[in-house]
């Protein structure tokens, strides 16, 4: 075990204190990890529904019980976004950890509720990036849809919403990547993600700096590597640039690749 | 002959715009109608109307003498029964070409994939896109998009198909391969009502012309008759115009 004393280099610190903390900040980033990576699916799970169910059609021929249910239910969804949009995570994740306790009587681990309070947030914010995305859809794609007997609902799940998710993929990668980094608020009620071990760490040598520093490069390794991933899926969603024309007319059995016009 | 649609006292607005004013028409089985007429006469509005896209303010649109906007018939299945081609040939973007002309097939018609396939293969080399089954809709041109889209609502298997200008988008260069294709089809039999801007298609094709302004049918007849002696001054200066280009 290498030794320090309170003169020593900086880089012997930050040395000194990976050696001494290591499993606990990985164990910690790992925590950090799971908490964005599950509240980010489970609120974009969150943001498709509310999304779908907010680009409804009300028009002259939606019946009037079905047009009352659709305002409230619209209404409700509407006072959520805006509140938990408005609001920050870190106020919220104390309402909800302690509220819950009090008001309920239910004890949440702290990692269940550190994904339920990221998810609830990540929701609110792609509820309105989800319905954004349908709305950015040319008519036309409902239009032809409809033309050939296609309900609202066989419409949005097999033609529109595929090509809306390609659109907000992107909007969704950076909202893990701000999790990623949000979830160091949790750190208000207890969660041992990166930044609270981080604190321990530091507390116990009282050396902030060599300790923060560690913390940046680890939350900055898992941002950058998490982008580049999405950045490939993202891609690869893209399909092929390529496709076979099968069969010419001369020789039957001719695959010719056609690289794609718009992207060539 | 047999009536597929009689339209009755069709009024369209939109807000206090009236588009369409007192409308009666109709169209028997295995017909070619054309409509003609300016921009902002009604033409497309009408056609839109014929597939429910447009509500109609007041009207009936007898389907078989059913009048669709009163009971009966979900639009959905009634709009099954109307084909219909877009100007902007409107392509399902995330599908291949072989999957625009099947979804509709699986989610409407309840057929299964197997058949599914075997008849939009069918219709696709009717025109002449089967071998780019694989192509999504940004990988080819406007002429082969158009005539994906004609395939589609063929796959469908439609009892008439209505045509919203499905040359304009087109270079100069593709309206000809469209166009043969609807030639075909209306040789083959097929009942179809074209809003378009080729007189030469409405002249040599159509069975009956109909010219529309502002709203309302000035002269409904024979191709002969509107291109040749139209009856209305208003027939007689639009074709005027438009031939002399």
């Amino acid at each position: 075990m290498m030794s320090v004393t309170p003169d020593s280099p900086f880089f012997d610190w930050v040395l000194f204190i990976w050696l001494q903390n290591w499993p606990f900040f990985l164990k910690a980033a790992g925590i950090t990890l799971i908490i964005a990576l599950t509240g980010t699916i489970i609120g974009f799970g969150i943001g498709i529904v509310i999304g779908v169910i907010r680009t409804i059609p009300i028009d002259n021929t939606t019946g009037p019980i079905k047009r009352f249910v659709l305002k409230v239910v619209d209404l409700l969804l509407l006072c959520y976004i805006e509140i938990f949009r408005g609001t920050p995570m870190m106020v919220q994740a104390m309402v909800i950890f302690y509220g819950a306790a009090m008001v309920f009587g239910i004890q949440l681990t702290m990692l269940y509720a550190g994904i339920f309070i990221v998810s609830i947030n990540t929701g609110a914010y792609m509820a309105e990036i989800v319905r954004g995305g349908i709305l950015s859809i040319d008519k036309g794609q409902f239009e032809a849809a409809h033309s050939i007997g296609m309900t609202h609902s066989q419409t949005m799940f097999s033609i529109v919403l595929p090509q809306a998710i390609r659109l907000i993929l992107p909007a969704l990668s950076n909202e893990f990547v701000i999790n990623i980094k949000d979830t160091s608020v949790l750190s208000v009620i207890g969660v041992v993600e990166l930044f609270f071990q981080s604190k321990t760490a530091a507390g116990a040598n009282f050396r902030f700096f060599e300790t923060f520093t560690i913390t940046s490069v680890m939350y900055f390794i898992m941002t950058f590597t998490v982008t580049r991933i999405l950045r490939y899926f993202e891609k690869k969603l893209e399909g092929p640039s390529v496709y076979t024309i099968h069969g010419s007319q001369t020789v039957p059995e001719a695959e010719i690749k056609i690289v794609d016009r718009e992207r060539d | 002959m047999e009536k597929i649609i009689e339209i009755q006292h069709l009024k369209k607005s939109f807000g206090e715009n009236e588009v369409l004013t007192d409308i009666n028409f109709s169209v028997n089985k295995g017909e070619v109608v054309c409509i003609i007429g300016a921009s902002g006469s009604g033409k497309s509005t009408l056609l839109r109307c014929l597939n429910l896209l447009e509500i109609p303010t007041s009207g009936k649109i007898l389907y078989h003498g059913k009048n669709i906007l009163e009971h009966g018939m979900s639009n959905a299945v009634y709009r099954a029964k109307m084909g219909m081609v877009f100007q902007q040939f409107n392509l399902f973007n995330n599908l291949t070409v072989l999957d625009n002309c099947v979804v509709g097939q699986i989610k409407v018609l309840k057929r299964d994939a197997a058949t599914a396939k075997k008849t939009a293969m069918e219709y696709l080399d009717q025109v002449g896109m089967s071998q780019y089954i694989t192509a999504k809709p940004n990988q080819i041109s406007g002429g082969q998009k158009q005539r994906v889209a004609i395939a589609r609502a063929l796959s469908m298997e439609p009892e008439a198909l209505l045509f919203d200008e499905p040359t304009s988008a087109l270079d100069p260069e593709m309206v000809g391969e469209v166009l043969k294709v609807m030639k075909s089809l209306a040789k083959s039999g097929l009942t179809m009502l074209v809003v378009t801007h080729e007189m030469a298609f409405a002249r040599d094709v159509s069975n009956r012309t109909v010219f529309m302004d502002k709203g309302v049918i000035v002269e409904d007849d024979v191709p002969e008759v509107i291109f040749n002696n139209p009856s209305n001054e208003r027939t007689k200066t639009f074709l005027k115009r438009v031939l002399e280009d």
